[in-house]
């Protein structure tokens, strides 16, 4: 059984409809991605699956849940750390997990959850001295600290360095490894594409494609392009068979295709001895996956 | 889970909820002073350099002429300090938990987000107690201020000015679209309330007009009806109606409108 099930959520705010109709299944123990543009109703089906917003229809279950139904014993196990979500600026980092702590039937160890997150030496900080990576670390911790079977993560690292970017994502994975089910909301291609196991990818309030981030690319055109500048001159006819081919002014050539297109440019180009220099390669990735589901002109 | 082990860990909760908000108020000490000293250090300081501190309120009133000036001003002094928790203090912090996502993240929780509510309301009356006490009793032992003539009504107008006050913030509280918003309103509201009790001039030397209009506002009749039981003056009923009214209104439109996001 799926630990998190949505079938067509549909969610409206007066005229604008923030949820158009959204399905999707997570699985026990993975790390699921709900990707999207800002706007494309990905807060609101999380905070939907949360209990902190009532759907206009549609079902949900977390862990066999109703969100609304049995809101309170959804509240221990499920964990959500909301986007931009401060805490008092003299609160203190231990003091906020004690309390947290404290809310919780089965809380985790304050101490070990401070640890585990990097958050040890700045235990005795107060909110408002913690950096930008340091705030979300902790809202993250008081997002854990009731042990939930399932932890909601909304634009994690938004707003955070590239550092302090991949030390949180570290941190997910740790968490998964626990044994935490988690939902992971963002409109990074890089994130949800390193960090998730399957990915749902929203636009104007639907899933246009649920899978793996692989599967994802595949299913967008998957074309490969490789760039180079040939040691000799190429002969006529030799590329135009295997790829599209177009010649620079330069001297650079650029070859496009699908499949084993890599290693048939370059096993010709070895044949005749001619070496590619300053050779580049492009792989279609997450983003290109993305911006050709999302839009509805052809690609 | 059983229901009784339900509202152990809730009363647990709201304990340490409290606590952690009362320590959260001592750590910001501008706010902690205005709230805690400030009421005591007016009435000391009046009491000692004004010139009229201790000669009598007014010779021509009969009861008001047995009474002198720094006793005559205690009660206003008193308004001051359940407006500064209440209008000032009170509606600002939960304005300001509501802007910063406080109360949401609380709603994630097993605890209700009302509970932070309520340990704000708990923290800011202990804050006003421990100011009304010191004040009451500087007052009394340094600058010659009278215990009050009827002791039990001003406890119940003491009781009905809070109510009303803190009905009051609270509607600012709901309504203010933001922190910003809630300082601006409630500092307004603060300074306007101020003048009506009578904290820049005794009311008794205001105009008869601006006396009728101060009858009217929450603290204004507060101060009056304060000024009432201290001096032993008639009951005053009209006052205390007033502020009954005030809670009456303010605390259902609060709820109605008081957003946790």
């Amino acid at each position: 059984m799926p630990v998190i099930q949505v079938e067509n959520l549909h969610k409206r705010y007066g005229g604008t409809v923030a949820v158009d109709d959204v399905s999707l299944e997570v699985h026990r123990g993975e790390i699921f991605g709900v990707l999207g543009r800002n706007g494309a109703g990905k807060t609101t089906t999380v905070e939907i699956v949360g209990g902190l917003r009532e759907a206009d229809s549609g079902t949900v279950r977390v862990l066999g849940l109703d969100p609304v139904r049995d809101r309170s014993r959804l509240r221990e196990v499920v964990g959500l750390q909301l986007q931009e979500s401060q805490l008092q600026p003299k609160l203190v980092v231990r003091e906020a997990l004690d309390l947290y702590a404290s809310f919780y039937p089965d809380p985790a160890d304050p101490t070990q959850l401070l640890d585990e997150l990097g958050l040890t030496d700045r235990a005795g900080a107060r909110f408002e001295q913690l950096s930008g990576g340091q705030k979300q670390r902790l809202s993250v911790a008081l997002a854990l600290v009731g042990n939930p079977q399932v932890a909601i993560l909304d634009e994690l690292t938004t707003g955070l360095d590239p550092h302090a970017r991949r030390d949180t994502w570290e941190v997910v994975e740790r968490i998964r490894d626990r044994g935490v089910t988690i939902v992971l909301v963002t409109h990074f291609m890089e994130e949800a594409e390193r960090l998730c196991d399957r990915i749902a990818l929203i636009d104007a309030g639907r899933v246009v494609a649920t899978g793996t981030p692989a599967e994802l690319v595949a299913r967008a055109t998957a074309e490969q392009v490789l760039r180079f500048r040939p040691s000799a001159p190429v002969p006529v006819g030799l590329l135009e068979h295997l790829a599209r081919v177009t010649h620079s002014d330069d001297g650079t050539i650029e070859a496009r295709g699908r499949d084993n297109v890599v290693q048939d440019v370059l096993v010709a180009l070895a044949q005749h001895g001619i070496r590619p220099e300053n050779l580049r390669l492009e792989q279609s990735s997450l983003e290109d996956a993305f911006v050709a589901l999302t839009t509805s002109v052809e690609v | 889970m059983s229901s009784t082990s339900v509202t152990a860990s809730l009363t647990g909760a709201q304990a340490r909820l409290t606590t952690v908000e009362a320590r959260l108020f001592l750590r910001e000490p501008s706010g902690a002073f205005f709230a805690v000293l400030f009421p005591a250090v007016l009435l000391t300081v009046l009491g000692l350099v004004m010139p009229w501190a201790d000669v009598p309120f007014d010779d021509q009133d009969p009861i008001l002429s047995q009474i002198n000036g720094i006793t005559g001003y205690a009660p206003t002094v008193l308004a001051l300090a359940v407006a500064t928790v209440g209008l000032s203090s009170y509606p600002q912090t939960v304005a300001g938990y509501r802007g910063r996502g406080v109360l949401k993240r609380l709603s994630t929780t097993p605890v209700p987000p009302s509970r932070i509510l309520v340990a704000q309301v708990l923290v800011n009356l202990a804050a006003l107690l421990v100011a009304a006490v010191l004040m009451y009793v500087l007052g009394v032992t340094v600058v010659d201020v009278a215990a009050p003539a009827e002791p039990l009504v001003l406890l119940l107008a003491f009781l009905l000015t809070v109510l009303a006050t803190f009905a009051v913030g609270s509607v600012i509280a709901a309504l203010a679209p933001n922190a910003p918003a809630a300082t601006a309103w409630g500092m307004t509201v603060y300074f306007v309330s101020l003048f009506f009790a009578g904290v820049w001039l005794p009311l008794p030397l205001m105009p008869d007009a601006i006396q009728t209009i101060a009858g009217w506002t929450p603290l204004g009749a507060g101060s009056e009806a304060l000024a009432a039981a201290w001096y032993g003056q008639p009951f005053p009923t009209g006052s205390l109606l007033v502020l009954a009214a005030w809670t009456a209104v303010g605390v259902p439109v609060a709820a109605r409108f008081f957003r946790w996001s």
